[in-house]
């Protein structure tokens, strides 16, 4: 648990990155723009943040990555004031984020299953560049979200890569300091997500502050500056896409074995365990002493089979049970220690 | 609107936020006027919509009003009596289904949230929709008003036609409050059905298709409970007939029913927020 006496800052290997580490945009002023303390919501009996600590400075890409109900979307909306925490805090620019003045620092694409259908995207865009003290010019938010040609077009009209856009031109349209983008290419075929990715780059280059939420490891890895993982409302691990991959990187084992979850657990290199039946997948870094050692301790074992676990794989037995040892060193190899799918007690931030 | 830099590149925005940084702060006439024309244009494009507001008053008056000739009524021609009735179920067929239908439909694909993510002021939003009511409402109206000039042979003294009109527009709140509190407690397809189960019959029992002493006596014991009875005393009022009801305890009434709308709203709005989620 984090020692509230401190100042808490080197705990759970989340505030390290901020300050002077070196990255250092062009021009970047390095102020915090969001963060939430200690933060937790709850739903119904569903925690869906659970003591969050979470910062964010001017000029950095994050990538919230985590599968369905890890908390995401909660988090960015305790950033942007849309809820509010139980417990702890949120602040965007150092403000109470429901604030006008702070609304109007930052422009955010939420998942939205609908959008009015008979305005036209140039209707639309105007209307949300009007609530802005500071808007772009039509002309340039059309270039940056890549809908020339298509301002005359209805909403409805669109196809969805191009829907997609049109919400992300509404994020863009104020100039904010602050983009939210939540799950931006979620429901677009590769082409569309592509095109959106670009968007979102050139954004980036031009030294825009992000805050991304995805469940696709590609899309962080291409976008983002730093990776935080969450898993149920829990920072599960937290560093560079180089860092996040370096960890997941590994071998999947498979083979049909009478041994138990328990003993497979033991086993050396194994950081991740699952069992269907008879067929169990062993996730291990480095796969040569693991099966020297499953042989040996199995001789009746059968259908060995040994993949390279490809990043949503890793990723996946990542965030299945894998407790990252002392979460204050994301980049360290992490300690042999395992869980079993189901059961995860252990969390990075109280490992740390 | 910011003038500068039109034709600039992206790799200019830089330059454009610095520059524009002493531009005027944002104009908050211009969003109202901006809210009310998207809502304006975004029902005037739906079809589904705006057929069946003007259809159904038309029809019913044509056929009630128009067609079935009875003789005078109170002093009034059936088609004069029945403009007032009709008026009021113009009007509050636009603002309950603009607003009922409408909330539900953004809130629940969460369009909503999107906006108020924005710094847009909430009231923008109200106002927009309202706009809209009141717009598509002096439409009908003006329909209507035709209708009786015309076919329905409605003589009356220009300042009778303005009085009527003065009194059906601002009808539209109470109704417009009662869509707001359907919007924020039922979902998007629950909605529309919802508008039509409350607005038929209470229409029928108010006696906004067929003059009220024409009710069954039962319906006319409960049209004194329902709002837009005492929307439609009032309008009859102006032109003469009606059961001259006190226009303050009709008045008093809506005010009342408009309030406890907003206040149901605003307890289905704080809901929302509580339990967002995703």
């Amino acid at each position: 648990m984090r020692d509230k006496g401190g100042d808490g800052r080197e705990h759970g290997g989340f505030r390290e990155r901020g300050g002077d580490d070196g990255r250092g945009h062009a021009g970047g002023d390095r102020s915090v723009v969001a963060e939430l303390e200690w933060a937790s919501k709850s739903f119904g009996k569903v925690k869906a943040v659970s003591e969050l600590d979470f910062e964010m400075r001017a000029g950095e890409v994050v990538a919230l990555l985590g599968p369905n109900g890890a908390g995401k979307t909660t988090t960015v909306r305790l950033l942007m004031g849309l809820i509010r925490p139980d417990a702890g805090s949120a602040r965007l620019f150092g403000m109470e984020p429901g604030r006008i003045e702070a609304r109007m620092r930052v422009g955010a694409m939420l998942q939205v299953s609908k959008v009015p259908e008979t305005l036209k995207v140039r209707e639309h865009i105007e209307l949300f560049s009007s609530y802005y003290p500071h808007p772009l010019p039509m002309a340039e938010v059309v270039e940056a979200a890549g809908l020339g040609g298509l301002e005359g077009r209805l909403f409805g009209k669109l196809s969805g890569g191009q829907r997609q856009r049109v919400l992300f031109a509404l994020a863009l349209c104020g100039d904010p300091d602050l983009l939210f983008l939540d799950e931006p290419s979620a429901g677009l075929d590769v082409e569309s997500r592509r095109s959106l990715w670009e968007r979102i780059g050139a954004r980036k280059r031009a030294g825009g502050t992000v805050l991304l939420t995805t469940h696709n490891l590609e899309e962080a890895d291409f976008l983002a500056d730093r990776i935080v993982l969450l898993d149920r409302g829990h920072v599960l691990a937290e560093g560079s896409p180089g860092q996040i991959k370096a960890r997941v990187v590994g071998r999947t084992v498979r083979c049909r074995t009478s041994l138990g979850v328990p003993e497979l657990e033991r086993l050396p290199g194994v950081r991740a365990v699952r069992r269907d039946g008879e067929l169990v997948e062993l996730f291990a870094a480095e796969p040569e002493q693991l099966v020297a050692a499953l042989l040996a301790a199995d001789p009746a074992l059968s259908g060995l089979e040994v993949r390279g676990a490809g990043l949503e794989e890793a990723f996946l037995a990542l965030t299945c049970g894998l407790a990252p040892a002392g979460g204050g060193a994301p980049a360290a190899a992490p300690a042999p220690h395992t869980t079993t799918t189901g059961s995860r007690q252990s969390t990075g931030k109280e490992a740390a | 609107m910011n003038t500068l830099a039109t034709n600039a590149s992206p790799s200019s925005a830089t330059a454009a936020t610095t520059v524009t940084v002493t531009a005027p702060r944002r104009n908050l006439g211009r969003i109202f006027w901006l809210e009310a024309k998207a809502e304006a244009l975004k029902v005037m494009r739906l079809p589904g919509f705006v057929l069946p507001m003007f259809a159904f008053p038309v029809m019913f008056y044509l056929l009630f009003g128009v067609a079935m000739r009875y003789g005078p009524y109170q002093g009034l021609s059936m088609a004069a009596y029945l403009l007032a009735t009709y008026g009021a179920f113009g009007v509050m067929n636009v603002s309950l289904f603009g607003f009922g239908v409408g909330i539900a439909a953004e809130r629940g694909q969460g369009w909503l949230l999107l906006k108020r993510a924005t710094p847009m002021p909430p009231l923008a939003l109200l106002a927009g929709k309202l706009a809209m009511s009141l717009l598509f409402g002096i439409g009908v109206i003006a329909v209507l008003f035709a209708l009786a000039l015309g076919p329905g042979h409605v003589r009356m003294p220009a300042a009778a036609f303005a009085e009527l009109l003065a009194v059906l527009v601002p009808g539209a709140l109470p109704f417009a409050a009662m869509g707001l509190a359907i919007g924020y407690w039922a979902g998007p397809n629950s909605a529309p059905m919802l508008c039509n189960l409350l607005s038929l019959p209470m229409a029928f029992a108010s006696g906004l298709w067929i003059p009220y002493p024409m009710l069954p006596a039962f319906m006319r014991q409960i049209a004194h409970g329902l709002p837009a009875y005492h929307y439609a005393q009032l309008a009859l009022g102006v032109i003469g007939a009606g059961n001259h009801e006190p226009a303050a305890w009709s008045l008093l009434y809506l005010a009342g029913f408009t309030a406890v709308m907003v206040l149901l709203a605003r307890l289905g709005y704080l809901r929302d927020e509580g339990r967002t989620y995703g």
